[in-house]
């Protein structure tokens, strides 16, 4: 049984982890063993998510990444996100433009099926940090506020890890917008 | 079943070809409720050793087949909050690895799925509590051992800040573990020495025999059984500072086997400085591996039949509160351009109390052991082992918290 598997069992048997405590030892567990939740529980917590974590920089940008599991029976969409370390956040995917890898903006946000999950990791769909104020450091537990379409949030937190990855130069929305296109995502 | 009960049903039994598939099917059902109990025989690799529990694993845990010591040596400007960073670090990747599950970031996350009995544990030397503004709650004696004149250290195999012991029956794994460590570590400290060592392969011998090192001595035969009163009292620390309690205390020495004068002598010589025999591991009074040494017994010209000066003789203690706990490992690097053999044993020895245990057996062995002609001392380092983290917890807390 996967563990998206075993949450989906969880989920319908109305056991609702809230969020998991991304920076302790041994998450990812079924849920009895990682009830505290970082946050206190809204009664409708739409999302859970596993394993967060953060590349570390000291500015510039970077991004989140981990995967976003949808306890719920019906879609959800993630449609804007903020952290303590970055205010200024952007959902985006990771596609081939004129035969090379470009990080930008995904229309329309990220939507997680009923039941569903949705992979954030290098090289596809992460949550982008894009202006760096408090330095994520090795070790450090950045907060993320994720909003939904229907304009409710919710927060989890994510871990920081050095890592050598998530390179993809940026091609803004606009322009001229946030950054320069040869930007990568910090480190 | 606790991660403590189902680490001493580990320890408890012998790991025989019966005792594995026991094992497998005990940690499948304490660990994943959707696993039949009655579970097939398991391949090694993916057997898991709990990380959580009262004690750290990698103690009193059955030793694995491959093992790599990794100290280091903290950066300038590692205090507190940066080593509860670190330790936080470290113990989510160790409580993943274990199981069998990526680390955060796992750049190779293919790597993870085969844990072969991986555990992860962690000790900290003289420097991590001064780094930490904490020497007080330093045990007196983690710190460096005394001189003994049996010693040639050198500094690359000696000291540290901040150990990892990482043992597992791959050495893939070990490899991989190690990677992973190293990256998180390396905000925070850089590499001071890395000993990786081996015993027999995983499945060559029932694992409950005891363990032959490089050269060709049953080593280990008078330990404390894993898992046994006598084990527990000579190894968890039960009194002193409370944030140790549940912890130990580890030397790890670097023990050079001088190979070509030990080629030089002959089985008998051998066995007379060793106080065994090398085919059984009986000591020379007796029959069995297990018979206890009769150090009175005397021969027909009325001298001892064990020297006084044996290694059994000298480094016998006769209470058991007093003995280590040995989890050796041996080593075998590449031969000097003259052909020199390079190896020995990497010398892992655990104790409540390195004062009150280790040294008045060390000082016996430095001042007239047999062996002495044919091993030398080539590196020392002293770490206190914090006790075990409950899941959601992390290894050091009840220091640094």
């Amino acid at each position: 049984m996967t563990a998206t598997n075993r949450w989906r069992v969880l989920g319908s048997g109305g056991v609702l982890a809230a969020v998991l405590l991304v920076g302790a030892c041994g998450d990812g567990e079924p849920p009895a063993t990682a009830a505290t939740p970082s946050v206190p529980a809204a009664a409708a917590r739409p999302l859970a998510v596993r394993d967060m974590w953060v590349k570390t920089a000291a500015s510039g940008m970077s991004a989140t990444f981990g995967t976003l599991l949808n306890t719920t029976s019906a879609d959800v969409t993630v449609v804007k996100a903020t952290s303590t370390a970055s205010p200024m956040m952007e959902l985006h995917e990771v596609a081939t433009v004129d035969g090379k890898m470009v990080m930008r903006p995904k229309d329309g946000g990220f939507t997680i099926p009923a039941g569903g999950s949705h992979e954030l990791k290098p090289g596809g769909d992460h949550l982008m940090m894009m202006d760096i104020k408090t330095p994520v450091t090795a070790g450090t537990e950045v907060t993320i506020t994720l909003t939904f379409a229907d304009g409710k949030t919710m927060d989890f937190t994510a871990l920081g890890k050095d890592f050598a990855g998530g390179n993809e130069s940026y091609q803004p929305e606009m322009p001229d917008m946030h950054a320069s296109p040869s930007a990568s995502m910090g480190g | 079943m606790s991660a403590v009960s189902r680490r001493r049903l580990l320890a408890g039994g012998a790991l025989t070809a019966g005792g594995a598939v026991a094992r497998a099917a005990a940690v499948s059902l304490g660990r994943d409720a959707e696993t039949p109990a009655a579970a097939a025989p398991t391949a090694h690799g993916t057997q898991t050793v709990p990380f959580h529990g009262v004690h750290q694993a990698g103690i009193d845990t059955p030793a694995q087949a491959h093992a790599a010591f990794l100290a280091f040596d903290l950066v300038a400007g590692a205090d507190r909050a940066a080593l509860v960073r670190l330790m936080r670090l470290l113990c989510d990747d160790a409580a993943r690895l274990t199981q069998g599950r990526a680390a955060l970031a796992d750049t190779e996350p293919e790597l993870a799925v085969l844990p072969a009995r991986l555990t992860v544990t962690f000790g900290f030397g003289p420097g991590f509590f001064a780094a930490a503004g904490l020497d007080t709650a330093r045990p007196r004696s983690v710190a460096p051992l005394p001189a003994f004149a049996i010693d040639r250290l050198e500094p690359r195999w000696s000291g540290g800040d901040l150990l990892i012991q990482v043992c597992a029956d791959d050495p893939l794994t070990v490899s991989h573990t190690q990677r992973m460590l190293l990256k998180d570590t390396l905000a925070f400290a850089r590499p001071r020495w890395t000993q990786r060592g081996f015993r027999r392969g995983r499945g060559t011998q029932d694992d409950g025999v005891t363990q032959r090192n490089v050269m060709g001595q049953l080593d280990g035969t008078r330990n404390p059984p894993l898992g046994s009163p006598e084990f527990g009292g000579a190894v968890w620390v039960d009194s002193g500072p409370s944030w140790l309690r549940g912890g130990t205390t580890l030397v790890v020495r670097r023990i050079r086997a001088e190979m070509a004068k030990w080629d030089a002598v002959d089985s008998a010589g051998k066995e007379f400085a060793v106080g065994r025999r090398l085919d059984t591991g009986a000591p020379l009074t007796g029959t069995h591996e297990q018979d206890l040494p009769d150090y009175a017994a005397t021969n027909g010209l009325g001298l001892t039949v064990i020297s006084e000066t044996s290694h059994i003789a000298r480094a016998h203690v006769d209470d058991d509160r007093q003995r280590i706990f040995r989890r050796p490992y041996n080593y075998d690097e590449p031969p000097g351009p003259d052909g020199r053999p390079d190896m020995g044993l990497i010398f892992a020895a655990y104790q409540r109390d390195v004062g009150d245990q280790f040294l008045p057996i060390q000082r016996n062995l430095a001042e007239a052991d047999l062996m002495n002609d044919w091993i030398t001392p080539i590196g020392s380092a002293v770490f206190a082992i914090p006790p075990g983290c409950a899941e959601g917890g992390w290894i050091g807390e009840t220091l640094l918290s």
